[in-house]
């Protein structure tokens, strides 16, 4: 577009790709790892048979599930798409050579010792913070390390400005890191054992617990993922951010904002009164904050909406952003006290966090991942674009399974619960709504197993993007036919510089 | 800040950009869109209005209480009161009410037998199963065969005071251990474990080896013909019913370390009303024994019962109690309309009103230990 600048036209061998190309694969395979075990738990909660006692019942798996969905394949993603963009936006190579390399090795080693902790029992018991103090320990060195080569890496930026992208995952680096030391304040208890106990006590230690829970959606799900969608949703449909005055806007009320809307995970608990009242109204005037960002990433397409109909890879990108402002306006919706008086304990939670989960954060990962590969690895494009446009509407058929079935029944369940007889008498049992839900968990579990096929042929097309493979027949973003070439046997592309 | 740089527009939307580039990424400058601006606006407002309402803010000594007095104990009061108030309807009648007067209003029945499933199904259904079916371990309660007693009373102490639960009211019995401490040898056992599996296919005979064991070790709770004794909970053996098993795996088992089953005390759980509701329901499943044998009592009332129960001596010497009018356990409220015209023995007051009654005078005859 423009030739003011050289950073666009000039190429940078100097920038550090390799460690981009091991946080990637890392995303891949912790991605199949908890997607696997999202749907083992979900066929658990159907046929409750599939649980394997001591090691692999639903209470020990459910946990390595969302950690391994959230900061084994979401972690891996930002630190995958941090590490590119803070380099590409900041022209500079990412600073440090050991330290990303430990950044790396560290959050591996992390997230090993969590899950081991999980099968064998270990917890804190708060949720998506299970890890005991030793786990946490390690994570705090390896976060300020993280923090260290972002913040350095920025501090020698050749770009006389700070691109927004970089504002998102600083503030994610930043929040989650208090977050996270927040949240952990424990004691241990045991001299050989991993046991601790939280300091705060009681109605303050639940309140801290969800004040970290809920921006631990706002910072890493939500901040960190809208860092990457500055970055490649602009790059992929080749257009400026629609709003620059509206990128600020919605980003400083969005991180102020966020902080207090926690509570409302503990309507009609101990919790008083006026925090509940708080944490609801925050999360009203929340709404339109977070929607600042599905209206940039949307508005960007403005000018270049035909090409959503020729690249499935922006697709991606632009239904991820759709889900997000859904699950955007569902949260606050859950949040006022009378709404959440019918949801709250039921699968319309679970299925919320999952229009979030794998709507957002999981299309706006495959999207950018599939714009990534193929630049990371000297390709011009990846293996198949019908193999994205496949995955793409596998994984959005199994989205819309898995939402409605929990939508349905979640509803069904609240409304069973309170339903009174004439008479004064509670008309169904707890057992009768466990009952009533076995088809929605096999249609959620189906949903589940439909989103995993699709991250495993992203796998596949990955795999064959690295070899060197171009399928035939294909055609690429713009329409243009390809050549179809297939590498010889054993053959892996040399790693490139990205255009 | 656009100012200081070159200004720069975007040919395809024709806005102005910020005038800076990432990596080839730049801004466009466009203004909020208004309609966010405004919608902001409004959810402000009306947090700004809550906080008026409800209770918000913390301040000294407290928090804001808002001008609706809100507070979530108020809600849950009132709520409950509704809940109150739908029961209250009937519940004063019903509190009065001895079991026999229950059996009789169809109203109160209804009512019992709602109050009483609600209860079970929350309360008694994880062990005895939904539809009351049990398992192992734990009693079918739709059959006739009952351990301690099946007529209401005995349903009622069973579920105040429980079984070897742990009080000095709960019902207790503790079956010998009879191999594992050694007061029978393995022969011995194994010759009364074919005894008893005769005596539940009326097979039995006094010629048997069996025989003599189970008169000196057994016969004193289970009976001399083996069909059990309810004062203390020994169940009849000369049915096909089997608390733990009716191979003769299971019943060497037993014999050998024998079970003790136990069941809580819901009087310390639950309040009088929702007791008294279980053992109506309970004992309307399909089991429940009439208060007194016929023969004993000769009464000219007659009353109108819901359901009819024929007693009739089996071939084995058991009783089978055949329901004409079983009533449905998992349909609401069904109330079998048919009044029948049965003669219906009197039952003692005092025991028909554990709440305390005022005129104990006229004592009947108790009804004698069941068979």
């Amino acid at each position: 577009m423009s030739t003011t600048t050289v950073s666009n036209t000039q190429a940078h061998p100097e920038y550090n790709y390799d460690i981009v190309r091991m946080f990637v694969i890392a995303t891949c395979f912790w991605g199949v790892v908890g997607m696997s075990g999202g749907v083992l738990i979900a066929l658990q909660l159907a046929f409750p048979d599939l649980n394997f006692e001591p090691y692999f019942n639903f209470g020990r798996l459910r946990p390595l599930h969302t950690s391994a969905v959230i900061f084994a394949f979401g972690g891996n993603a930002l630190f995958a798409t941090s590490y590119y963009v803070v380099q590409r936006t900041c022209r500079v190579r990412l600073w440090g050579d050991k330290l990303p390399l430990f950044t790396f090795w560290g959050y591996q080693a992390f997230i090993v010792m969590a899950a081991v902790g999980y099968l064998l029992g270990v917890t804190q018991s708060k949720e998506y913070a299970e890890p005991e103090w030793y786990a946490d320990l390690w994570l705090t060195v390896v976060w300020v390390a993280y923090l260290l080569v972002y913040m350095m890496t920025i501090i020698k930026r050749k770009e006389p400005h700070l691109y927004v992208a970089n504002w998102f995952y600083l503030s994610f680096i930043i929040t989650v890191a208090v977050l996270h030391l927040g949240n952990n304040v424990h004691i241990p208890v045991e001299w050989l054992g991993a046991k601790s106990y939280s300091v705060p006590a009681g109605v303050q230690s639940a309140m801290i617990q969800w004040w970290y829970g809920h921006n631990a959606v706002g910072f890493f799900l939500t901040a960190g993922f809208l860092g990457m969608m500055y970055y490649f949703i602009p790059k992929r449909a080749e257009r400026p951010v629609y709003s620059y005055r509206l990128s600020i806007v919605h980003f400083w009320s969005l991180i102020f904002i966020y902080i207090w809307a926690g509570p409302h995970h503990l309507h009609y608990t101990a919790l008083p009164d006026w925090t509940q009242t708080l944490g609801m109204t925050f999360s009203i005037i929340l709404w339109m904050p977070s929607w600042g960002g599905m209206i940039n990433g949307m508005m960007t397409l403005s000018g270049a909406w035909h090409k959503l109909r020729s690249d499935p890879v922006l697709r991606f990108m632009i239904i991820g952003v759709a889900f997000y402002g859904m699950s955007t306006f569902e949260g606050p919706l859950m949040a006022i006290r009378y709404v959440n008086s019918l949801s709250h304990y039921t699968d319309w939670t679970i299925g919320h966090v999952h229009s979030g989960a794998l709507g957002w954060v999981g299309f706006i990962t495959f999207g950018s991942l599939y714009y990534l590969v193929p630049r990371l690895w000297g390709q011009k494009e990846v293996y198949s674009l019908k193999l994205v446009n496949l995955h793409l509407w596998v994984a959005t058929f199994g989205i819309v399974l898995y939402i409605t079935a929990m939508w349905v029944s979640g509803i069904m369940q609240g409304l069973m619960w309170r339903t009174y007889d004439d008479m004064g008498f509670l008309t169904y049992s707890f057992v009768e709504t466990v009952v009533e839900m076995h088809i929605f968990y096999v249609i959620r579990a189906t949903g589940g197993l439909l989103y995993l096929s699709g991250a495993l042929i992203m796998c596949y097309n990955f795999y064959r993007t690295i070899k060197g493979d171009v399928r035939a027949g294909e055609v690429d973003k713009d329409g243009n036919a390809r050549e179809g070439r297939i590498a010889p046997r054993g053959m892996i592309a040399q790693p490139q510089p990205a255009e | 800040m656009t100012n200081e740089h070159k200004k720069d527009v975007d040919h395809i939307s024709g806005v102005e950009t910020t005038g800076h580039e990432w990596d080839g990424l730049k801004e466009l400058n466009n203004p909020l869109p208004r309609w966010w601006v405004w919608v902001w606006l409004v959810s402000i407002i009306w947090s700004i209005w809550y906080f008026v309402v409800y209770p918000a803010w913390p301040v000294p000594g407290g928090a804001t209480e808002g001008t609706s007095g809100y507070s979530q104990y108020k809600e849950l009061s009132e709520s409950q009161n509704e809940i109150h108030q739908r029961q209250a309807v009937y519940l004063g009648k019903f509190e009065q009410a001895s079991f026999k007067e229950v059996l009789d209003d169809p109203e109160l029945y209804a009512f019992a037998v709602a109050g009483g499933r609600a209860a079970f199904k929350d309360n008694c259904a994880m062990c005895h199963g939904t539809g009351a079916e049990g398992g192992f371990g734990y009693p079918n309660l739709n059959d006739d065969d009952w351990l301690w007693g099946g007529k209401i009373d005995d349903i009622h102490t069973t579920l105040q005071y429980g079984i070897r639960a742990g009080n000095d009211d709960t019902r207790v019995s503790q079956m010998p251990a009879f191999g594992k401490d050694g007061l029978l040898n393995k022969e011995e056992i194994n010759e009364v474990v074919e005894y008893v599996l005769a005596l539940s296919k009326g097979e039995a005979q006094a010629s048997m080896p069996g025989y003599t064991v189970f008169q000196e070790n057994c016969a004193a709770c289970h009976g001399e013909k083996g069909t059990g004794g309810r004062e203390v909970g020994a169940p009849n053996l000369t049915d096909s019913i089997w608390l733990y098993g009716g191979t003769k795996e299971a019943v060497y088992e037993t014999v050998y370390n024998a079970h003790a089953g136990v069941m809580p005390a819901w009087g310390e759980r639950l309040d009088k009303n929702t007791i008294r509701q279980l053992a109506i329901y309970v004992h309307e499943l399909g089991g429940g024994e009439e208060d007194t044998p016929v023969a004993e009592v000769a009464v000219e009332d007659v009353v109108p019962v819901l359901n009819v129960i024929e007693v009739e001596e089996t071939p084995e010497g058991g009783v089978i109690e055949d329901v004409e009018q079983p009533l449905p356990v998992e349909t609401d409220r069904v109330i079998v309309e048919e009044e029948i015209e049965t003669p219906q023995p009197l039952i003692p007051e005092d025991i028909l009103n554990p709440a305390g009654d005022e005129t104990p005078a006229a004592h009947l005859p108790e009804a004698p230990a069941a068979e």
